[in-house]
């Protein structure tokens, strides 16, 4: 029973450590065919399914989770005096960590679920192969647009959160928690600072890599039948998902020493 | 045109194929016939580089491809055209640009070129006005003919068909063989059609090769593979429920 469990644990080890290693040589070769001929029309396409689609539910997301935030900071901030920090305490929560992560969630699961349905049913329609038949590389023609748009997409999106996400922090602030709207901007003028910008918009072009690149591989490499696209779907969001966490808090270690 | 020497393929830790050696001339139609899940199909992979064999040689216009690397392959994959078993067009787009993909990726010709190509593809497939339906709004007869239109358009010197008329009807079948037969007759296409549909064989084949068990076991024209002493080979191309039924019991069922 124990020899049985350890054979289980090893193969799923040896499973993720072959994975990695296949998702790292996948990313390799869409690094090598940036070089190629790329199609604008295929990549603007890209920008805008993945991309400008996305706009509404990373509104919305980001808009209640910077009210939440200032809500919740604003309560503890208050009791000891500091609502004058309040402003700069979201701004910078929201720049450099609850933007960039939360976008990368959402985009994860709406993005990285499409895209692993899409490649997983070419796959089992022989689309896949008719690619390579027709002597096309299916990294070029469907992996590098969708790693560029995702690139290119997600600190745009980023960029439209960090703005709704304060400007719902400033409403709480502002309606509920009755701050002075000086007080809130200058709190944010004197804490949050470009690089708290451009350290988030750094951590969205990883993410928006690792979304594209995870749903193209669990497209390509998923088990025929709907329980393989099924199958492909899930993994593909969950370890976005997990890959944007993790690394999270490396960039953030690097970005923000 | 296409020679295979010696081939072994093991699929998942079993063997699927055992020394096949099968050469096919310039200009012929070989059609593959054989049991479900004898190796056709994977012969057919094999032969444009979507498969490497465990062991042999393939040539293929006189290059050796099994070492080739895919931009190698992709060079003489520019001369092959395939006629997928469940079609494979690209569901994101139009019949007209799944017909024209070949010739926007490959070629420099102008928009207004290409789409006369496309034009005179789909007339010739039978399919006249069709450049901007969807491929789901199509039937399965009409989807391989637009895969053969797809298959065609940069005038391959290499066609390889997937069993070309699974899933069809009688008629479509017929009028998927007479297409084959004219591309034949038009582009001078050298042809490896794999099918177990007996009446597609006869009409295409300039000869025809029974692969059972990963085995070749029978290579020879439309009338000898008829006259064939080889029990299987009389089994599959009746549909008899046994290789010892004797001759007697064959000519009772024709």
């Amino acid at each position: 029973m124990f020899v049985r469990n350890l054979e289980s644990l090893g193969r799923k080890v040896l499973q993720s450590v072959e994975n990695s290693g296949r998702i790292t040589m996948l990313t390799l070769q869409v690094l090598y065919n940036l070089r190629g001929r790329l199609k604008a029309r295929h990549v603007l396409q890209q920008m805008l399914h993945l991309g400008v689609d996305s706009l509404p539910i990373v509104l919305l997301t980001i808009l209640f989770t910077g009210m939440v935030i200032t809500l919740q900071t604003a309560h503890g901030f208050i009791k000891y005096g500091a609502q004058s920090r309040v402003g700069g305490a979201v701004a910078v929560s929201m720049l450099r960590e609850l933007a960039p992560v939360l976008t990368g969630v959402v985009v994860a699961g709406r993005v990285g679920a499409a895209i692993a349905a899409e490649i997983c049913s070419m796959k089992v329609t022989e689309q896949l192969d008719a690619l390579r038949v027709m002597a096309v590389n299916p990294i070029q023609y469907l992996v590098v647009p969708r790693f560029l748009a995702c690139s290119i997409m997600l600190p745009v999106l980023v960029i439209f959160a960090d703005v709704i996400g304060t400007l719902g922090g400033y409403l709480v602030a502002t309606l509920y928690a009755g701050i002075s709207s000086f007080t809130y901007f200058n709190s944010i003028k004197l804490f949050a600072d470009a690089y708290d910008v451009t350290g988030g918009l750094i951590k969205a072009v990883f993410f928006g890599g690792v979304i594209a690149i995870i749903g193209c591989y669990k497209g390509m490499t998923a088990e025929a039948g709907a329980e393989g696209v099924g199958r492909a779907t899930t993994a593909s969001v969950v370890s976005s998902i997990i890959i944007i966490f993790i690394s999270n808090y490396f960039l953030s270690m690097l970005l923000y020493r | 045109m296409i020679n295979l020497i010696n081939i072994n393929m093991d699929f998942r830790g079993k063997q699927i194929l055992y020394d096949i050696n099968l050469k096919v001339e310039q200009g012929e139609t070989m059609v593959i016939i054989g049991p479900s899940g004898s190796g056709k199909s994977t012969l057919l992979r094999l032969i444009i580089g979507l498969l490497k064999p465990t062991d042999g040689e393939i040539w293929v216009k006189g290059q050796e491809i099994t070492g080739l690397s895919e931009d190698h392959l992709n060079k003489i994959r520019l001369n092959m055209g395939m006629v997928f078993q469940y079609s494979a067009l690209f569901d994101s787009m139009t019949v007209g640009e799944n017909v024209g993909f070949g010739l926007r990726e490959h070629t420099d010709l102008s928009e207004t070129e290409i789409n006369k190509i496309v034009s005179r593809n789909l007339r010739m497939v039978g399919l006249s006005g069709r450049e901007n339906v969807m491929p789901n709004e199509l039937s399965g007869g009409m989807k391989k003919r637009v895969s053969l239109a797809r298959a065609i358009a940069m005038k391959p010197q290499v066609m390889l068909y997937d069993e070309p008329t699974a899933g069809l009807d009688p008629i479509m079948s017929g009028a998927i063989d007479r297409l084959t037969n004219s591309t034949k007759r038009i582009l001078g296409v050298t042809s490896v059609v794999v099918t177990h549909q007996m009446s597609s064989a006869f009409a295409i084949a300039d000869r025809i090769a029974m692969i059972h068990g990963g085995r070749i076991i029978e290579v020879g024209t439309v009338a000898e593979i008829k006259q064939s002493e080889n029990p299987l080979v009389q089994q599959f191309i009746h549909g008899l429920k046994s290789p010892n039924v004797s001759a007697k019991k064959r000519r009772e069922v024709l």
